[in-house]
Formats: structure tokens, sequence, C-alpha cells
């Protein structure tokens, strides 16, 4: 904490920021790989889809890494208070970033099969949505370093707009498969791109509920507002 | 099997002083506006704050913060000491204890207090178990046998001595002396038991043993424990209360204060960063 005075035993501190660094590595990771993937979707590039791909187990690795370094830290330092909550934000967040890493190496893959198979979308739209995601993310893990409680709930409430995008997206492609039965394949992997973005957004939006409760010792509502009505949509043929 | 055994009867033998309250834990001590000086020095600031019935209410901070003070008004012991004096109201069980009329004696019944040394007096176990009761009640041998094995028994020691009752007390171990001198303390059958740093000269495993005990003997006892051990007020107490320069700081239930403290002061000084 920048404002808190330091802890006295002072390997104590620089265990707690080498967690701090830690995270902040492997968020430089997924950001980068989520960058990357929709790089290589847009820019129909697959030499960089490939390197997403052999780049996610970079990120597991990491994972582990600040588990059995907080998991240590539990052990030998029985932290309390922010200290505490602070490590269980670690615990915590890396398996959302992780998982942050794994959407993104899906869309890598899911990008080399589109730029085979399609060639006349548009993905102005997706591209749309993956940079608000994608400046979201950065924001986010930019928090979890600045401890930003602010910040943390314009995080938080910026989801809406990602769930907007998608929607969009969402009956665009719809529209796509129903004009000509050969653009299923593309737009099916598309569709799951769009939604491997908009589950970026969520993990977002859970590490800016973490970061929150490791700031202020308080938790977010339960309810958090969204957008996403694509599961009760139903495109209407006679319309 | 045996002792637990043995603790059911010796219960129903000796049922619990006080009738559990419907509406949850109410308070046994409760201290308003409370000040202390040792001569000229200002040691407690207008303290306000309850030790609710049956519950363990820890008291932690800094040495020299007023913790140890508090414990040594809720049973008088300062009034041995001249120049020291105490305002304010302290009130237990409809009395308020500091008011100079208080009975002192009647009060040491109802507030029992061990420290953090065993203090086991020379006599055998048997004797020192029952050194307090004979002061305050008459009862027959049986019934001081039957008190004995009782208060041995809720501290946990019964197994360990009963086949050596009438030996010294002084050649038990630190921590077999720690649970003889709870024992001597809860067979008054107080209302309020206080405990000064009861564990700090004791090993882990005594210090575990006395730990388990405190939480057996919350479900008939008021207990307010001094500690210099976080982790033992964590797992210890229901409330936690924090001290610093003679002023409650915060006073919470435990899993708030160690998760999330409401006071800066507090969060510093539980997570070493204090100074």
């Amino acid at each position: 904490m920048p404002s808190e005075p330091k802890h006295i035993v002072t390997s104590f501190e620089a265990d707690l920021k080498k967690l701090h660094d830690m995270i902040a590595t492997m968020g430089g990771l997924v950001e980068r790989a989520v960058a990357d993937a929709t790089t290589a979707l847009l820019t129909r590039n697959p030499d960089l889809a490939t390197r997403v791909i052999e780049a996610d187990p970079a990120i597991n690795t990491e994972q582990h890494n600040v588990e059995q370094f907080a998991v240590r830290l539990l052990a030998l330092r029985q932290p309390v208070a922010d200290d505490l909550r602070h490590v269980i934000q670690a615990l915590k967040v890396v398996t959302d970033l992780e998982r942050i890493g794994d959407y993104a190496a899906n869309i890598a893959k899911r990008s080399i099969v589109v730029n085979q198979v399609a060639s006349g979308f548009a993905l102005s739209g997706l591209g749309q949505m993956a940079l608000l995601v994608q400046q979201n993310l950065k924001s986010c893990i930019d928090t979890v370093g600045e401890l930003s409680a602010d910040k943390a709930i314009a995080v938080w409430r910026a989801d809406q707009m990602v769930d907007d995008l998608y929607n969009t997206i969402f009956r665009e492609l719809i529209t796509y498969m129903m004009e000509d039965a050969r653009n299923i394949t593309a737009c099916t992997h598309l569709l799951f791109i769009a939604k491997n973005l908009e589950r970026i957004g969520d993990h977002t939006t859970n590490i800016a509920e973490l970061t929150y409760y490791a700031i202020t010792g308080e938790n977010l509502p339960d309810f958090r507002p969204k957008s996403d009505n694509t599961s009760t949509y139903v495109h209407n043929v006679d319309a | 099997m045996e002792i637990a055994s043995q603790r059911m009867s010796t219960q129903a033998a000796f049922p619990a002083p006080f009738a559990q309250s419907a509406a949850g834990p109410v308070p046994r001590v409760s201290i308003r506006n409370l000040n202390f000086y040792y001569g000229t020095t200002h040691a407690l600031k207008n303290v306000s704050i309850d030790f609710p019935d049956r519950q363990t209410t820890a008291m932690i901070g800094p040495s020299g913060c007023g913790k140890s003070t508090l414990l040594r008004i809720l049973n008088r012991m300062y009034d041995l000491y001249p120049g020291q004096r105490a305002e304010g109201e302290v009130m237990i069980g409809g009395q308020n204890i500091i008011d100079p009329g208080m009975n002192l004696n009647l009060l040491r019944r109802r507030v029992g207090m061990v420290f953090q040394k065993p203090t086991p007096f020379p006599k055998s176990i048997y004797e020192n178990v029952i050194f307090g009761v004979r002061l305050h009640e008459k009862l027959s041998k049986a019934e001081l046998d039957e008190r004995v094995e009782w208060a041995l028994t809720r501290s946990a020691l019964w197994g360990e001595v009963k086949d050596r009752l009438h030996s010294s007390a002084l050649g038990l171990s630190g921590g077999q002396q720690q649970r003889l001198c709870i024992a001597r303390s809860i067979a008054v059958r107080p209302e309020v038991l206080l405990l000064d740093e009861p564990t700090s000269a004791l090993d882990p495993i005594s210090t575990l043993k006395i730990e388990e005990l405190v939480d057996e003997l919350k479900q008939d006892f008021t207990i307010v424990i001094v500690t210099h051990n976080m982790q033992q007020a964590g797992r210890c107490a229901d409330q936690v209360a924090f001290f610093y320069l003679g002023e409650l700081v915060e006073a919470g239930p435990s899993s708030q204060i160690f998760t999330a403290p409401r006071e800066r002061k507090t969060q510093e000084y539980i997570t070493g960063r204090f100074g």
C-alpha cells in the first residue's frame, strides 16, 4: 500500500511487493495474448495466432507460481486485514487471468479457421468490441497496481457497453447465417469469438470486484449492470 | 469419552450460574466512560465497551496501551496500590463495581483472574483448587470433593491429576500449573474470568490446550483475555478490542477486525506496520 507505513518486517514487505509484481507480470502476458489474438483475427495473421496459442502455457505456469507464492505467504506470514485481502485477491485474480488467457488462445485458434473459410465479412463490430474489452482489461490490471477503488468501480460498470456490442454482433451474425447457409461455419466461429470476448469482459469485472474488496474490505453489490440478452434472443424468421 | 461423560454429569451437578438469555448474548460487563489514573498519569481515557455474556473478548494493543489496566479494574486489583483511581461506570450484574461501597471479597469471587505466569500456591493440587471455595462457602467434604473434580474437569486437568490430588501443585508442568490456576479461579464459580496473557509463558501445545479450554469455558463464563498474540486473539475470541495510548480504538467481531478493520490504526497494528 503506497499510502500506508511500511511493515516492520522488511522481508514481509518485500514478499507482498513480489506477489504484486508477479500479478502485474501475469496481467501483462494476458493483455498481450488478448491483443495479439485480436490482431491475428483482424489482420488475418495465422502466424501471430499460432504464437498466441503457443504462449498460453506460460500464462498457466505464471498462475501456478503466483498460487504457490501466495500459499507460502499464508503459511509463513499469516497475513491479516488488508494484507490478507491482497493475498486472497492474488489467489483469485490469477484464476480469472488464466481463464482470460484461455479465451485469447481460443480466439486465436478460431481466427485461423475463419481466415481459411471466409473472406468477405466486415469484422469492424468485433474489432470495436475487442478494443473495448482490451481497454477495460488494461484499466483493470492497472487498477490492481494503483489500488484505486474508484477505478475498479469504473471498470466494473464499463462492461455493460461490451454486452451491448455483443448483442449487436450476435444479431448481425445470425442474419448472415440466414442469408446464406455457406456462412454458417465462419459465422459460428465468429459467434464463439464474440462470446469469448464477452466472457473476457466478465472475468475483467471479477478482477475489478476482487480489487475493490482488497482495497476497501467491502464487496461490490451482487447485482452488476448487464445487458447481454442473447441467451433469450429468438430470431423471428417471418419478420 | 470417560472425561466427556464426567463433564456431562458434573455439569448437571453444577448448573451454569446464569440462565442463557433467549435474545442472544447480552452484556455481562458494561463499561461506560471509564477513566483511570496512576497518580497524575491518565492511563485509560473515556473507555466504553460491553463484554457479552458467555463470549470471549480479547484485548490487544501495544505495551502500555491500557489493556491490562482495564483488566485490573474489573476485579479492583488497583485498590491494592495507593494513588490509583478509576472514574466512570463498570456495571457487572447491575452494580457499578468501582463504587467505593463495593464488597471486594464478593467482587473477586464473581470476577476470577489468571495471570501471565502460573501462580500455584505451595500446597497440594486439591488445596489449590479448593482455596477460594473455603473462603466463600461452607461445604461438606463430599461437596468439596465434588467441586474439586468439577473444576479440574472443566479445566481439562482431571484426567492428568486425579490420582495425585494430594501431591504438591509445584510438581506439575507449566501448562498444567496454568490449567490448575484456571481450575482454582472457576472453582468459586465466578461470572467473569479474566486471563492476563495466560499462555505467554507456555509451549505451543500447552498454549493450544488453554485455548481449547477457553472455548469450553465460555459456555459457562464470560471471558476477557489480554494477549499479545494476534493469532490467539483471532482463534479464541468472539470479540476483539484494540487499545492504543489509553483509548479504545476499535472493538468488533474478531472476523471483522482481522479481515477488514474499520480504523487505520488497528490495521497498522495488526498487520505489523506500527511505528
